[in-house]
């Protein structure tokens, strides 16, 4: 067994549950998932597999030697999106394996990692959460970072101050999110929340060790 | 929006809601909690407005209870309603009767239409 599998985020909206509440829910396409490739520690250094998400398209602007790879490795479809992804402990898995949306039919609660929206430059509000100064009443203090540090002590602008710069586009594991349905059918995954990145963005949905 | 997203939108409608507009006068069975226990409640009124669409669609009825002007609210696709009766047609020729909340005693009637 993996940790968990690639998936698309669909999109969100929200379901009924049966006491009438209405629940905002993520809408992730997960799977169907290929083990293309094995990594053991004595070649590669660490353990883990390689799998590909198997999409229901034409594949397009996959390189000879990916193809290459591929081929290698028995997989007759061309894959654009892989991933490597954490032997489950005490598991064995092999090249060729599929896993679909039934790999979180047991499941109460999975993470998801994905790729944050990009926002650009930012200030340090929205960036980092300061809370800024007033707008009115005479401030002339809005939005601005503020200072910066002390003075002869220490001397310097300390190393990881929070200032204005790029925000958006990080890694982000968003842990615990309730699954509240699977859809087999479609592969789809319907967790309580929300997940990073724009709706087609690619996540990676695993099992949570929460208990 | 989305064709995943419309379709499982879709498959939570209910189908067992009568056809019935702003004006009308309808019972609303309530499905409440106390408790471990669960039982109906009753409420009935007049429908001054329907909003949203799909599984989003509310309700808003409003009753006159001892005196007081009382509005509830209700999700249509929810199970909290287990069950609408419409008692009269109403002839309204708006789509939000909020004028009601103006209006008391005689005045706050609506002609109903055979």
């Amino acid at each position: 067994m993996i940790e968990g599998i690639i998936g698309k985020k669909i999109g969100m909206t929200q379901i009924l549950n049966e006491k009438g509440e209405a629940l905002p829910i993520t809408i992730i396409q997960a799977g169907p998932c290929v083990v293309v490739q094995k990594r053991v520690a004595e070649k590669d250094g660490y353990s883990c597999v390689q799998i590909g998400l198997v999409e229901n398209r034409t594949v397009k602007g996959v390189t000879k030697a990916m193809k290459g790879h591929f081929e290698k490795h028995g997989i007759t479809q061309p894959i654009r999106v892989l991933r490597e992804m954490r032997i489950a402990q005490g598991g064995e898995v092999n090249e060729g394996a599929e896993f679909k949306v039934d790999f979180f039919e047991e499941t109460k609660m999975v993470d998801v990692i994905g790729v944050t929206k990009g926002k650009g430059f930012q200030g340090v509000i929205k960036r980092h959460g300061f809370h800024g100064g007033r707008i009115t009443h005479g401030s002339m203090f809005h939005r601005a970072p503020g200072s910066s540090g002390a003075n002869t002590y220490p001397g310097e602008v300390k190393k990881g101050k929070k200032l204005p710069g790029h925000a958006g586009t990080a890694r982000k594991t968003i842990k615990n999110l309730r699954v509240e349905k699977i859809i087999k059918e479609e592969n789809l995954i319907l967790v309580r929340g929300a997940v990073p990145g724009p709706n087609g963005g690619v996540v990676i949905v695993r099992k949570s060790d929460f208990k | 929006m989305n064709a995943i997203v419309e379709k499982l939108e879709k498959s939570m409608l209910r189908t067992d809601i009568p056809v019935f507009k702003p004006g009308d006068t309808i019972k609303v069975h309530v499905r409440v909690k106390e408790g471990e226990k669960e039982r109906t409640q009753l409420y009935e009124g007049i429908v001054i407005a329907r909003r949203a669409s799909g599984m989003r669609e509310t309700i808003t009825v409003r009753r006159n209870s001892y005196g007081i002007g009382v509005e509830r609210v209700f999700p249509l696709n929810s199970a909290v309603v287990e069950k609408i009766d419409v008692l009269r047609r109403g002839r309204a020729r708006r789509a939000k009767l909020f004028f009601l909340r103006e209006l008391s005693g005689k005045k706050a009637r609506i002609k109903e239409i055979k």
